[in-house]
């Protein structure tokens, strides 16, 4: 069984780039189809600012820790922040009215549509997702 | 006549501002505020603005983006104007169905077609 790689970065978009960037070159080594790369990039994207802005509070001198297994089979993504958590079944549906014409509040809903596997563990600060290779 | 801002190309059609993203991926927060600031200086030099915002050079697209697309319709609607969006491919079409938006937006195959619904309207 592949191990784990791990990767700390400071909370800064910029600097969230690395992880996405290592994880996509395994995604297209392991010969994953475009439309899942384009699933894992718009997931690993509303993860990373959601940790940095909602997690971390765009705080500079936290960071954000990215655990992640790419095989033939799966994408296993794990994002987590130094944040107080959150509860995911709080968060209103932005389909229904009254929501949306809002400008925020899609980023969960995106990364559930597009992922197979979605949980948020620890406190809420931790979200882990799963790509299967289909 | 196109004018070429960093992150925007923006042609006069006859009172219709078309706007073609140079961007291919439309994702990070900077990038997304520069876009948001550039598409606001195209809103506030119209009198009653139309706008045609052209996807065609793009392939990804987040949640802050979509979020930028709703300030942007009201804003433009505040000010009497339509928005219409045009040349979505398939995988970013996806995400405004997924999320609904494909309802509140006016959104049209092509250009020509888009342009053509403003003068039909």
């Amino acid at each position: 069984m592949r191990e784990f790689k791990e990767i700390t970065v400071e909370n800064d978009l910029a600097a969230a780039k690395k992880p996405e960037e290592l994880i996509l070159r395994e995604v297209v080594a392991n010969g994953y189809c475009e439309n899942a790369a384009f699933a894992i990039k718009l997931a690993l994207e509303e993860a990373i600012t959601n940790a940095f802005r909602h997690g971390n509070k765009c705080d500079p001198g936290k960071h954000i820790l990215v655990r992640y297994r790419v095989t033939h089979e799966a994408v296993e993504i794990e994002v987590s922040d130094e944040g107080e958590g959150f509860c995911p079944d709080e968060v209103p549906d932005p389909t229904q009215p009254g929501f949306i014409d809002r400008p925020h509040g899609r980023g969960i809903m995106l990364m559930r549509a597009y992922l197979d596997e979605v949980e948020f563990g620890g406190s809420g600060n931790c979200v882990r997702m799963v790509k299967f290779n289909r | 006549m196109a004018s070429q801002a960093a992150r925007l190309k923006v042609s006069d059609m006859g009172g219709v501002s078309l706007v073609e993203f140079a961007d291919r991926k439309i994702l990070d927060e900077l990038c997304i505020h520069e876009i948001q600031e550039e598409l606001a200086v195209v809103v506030d030099k119209q009198s009653a603005g139309n706008l045609l915002l052209s996807f065609k050079n793009v392939e990804h697209l987040s949640s802050a983006a979509l979020g930028m697309l709703i300030t942007l319709k009201k804003k433009v609607e505040e000010k009497k104007g339509r928005l219409k969006l045009s040349d979505i491919n398939p995988q970013i079409f996806e995400v405004f169905k997924i999320t609904r938006l494909n309802k509140i937006f006016d959104i049209h195959p092509s250009q020509e077609k888009a342009r053509a619904s403003f003068q039909e309207s």
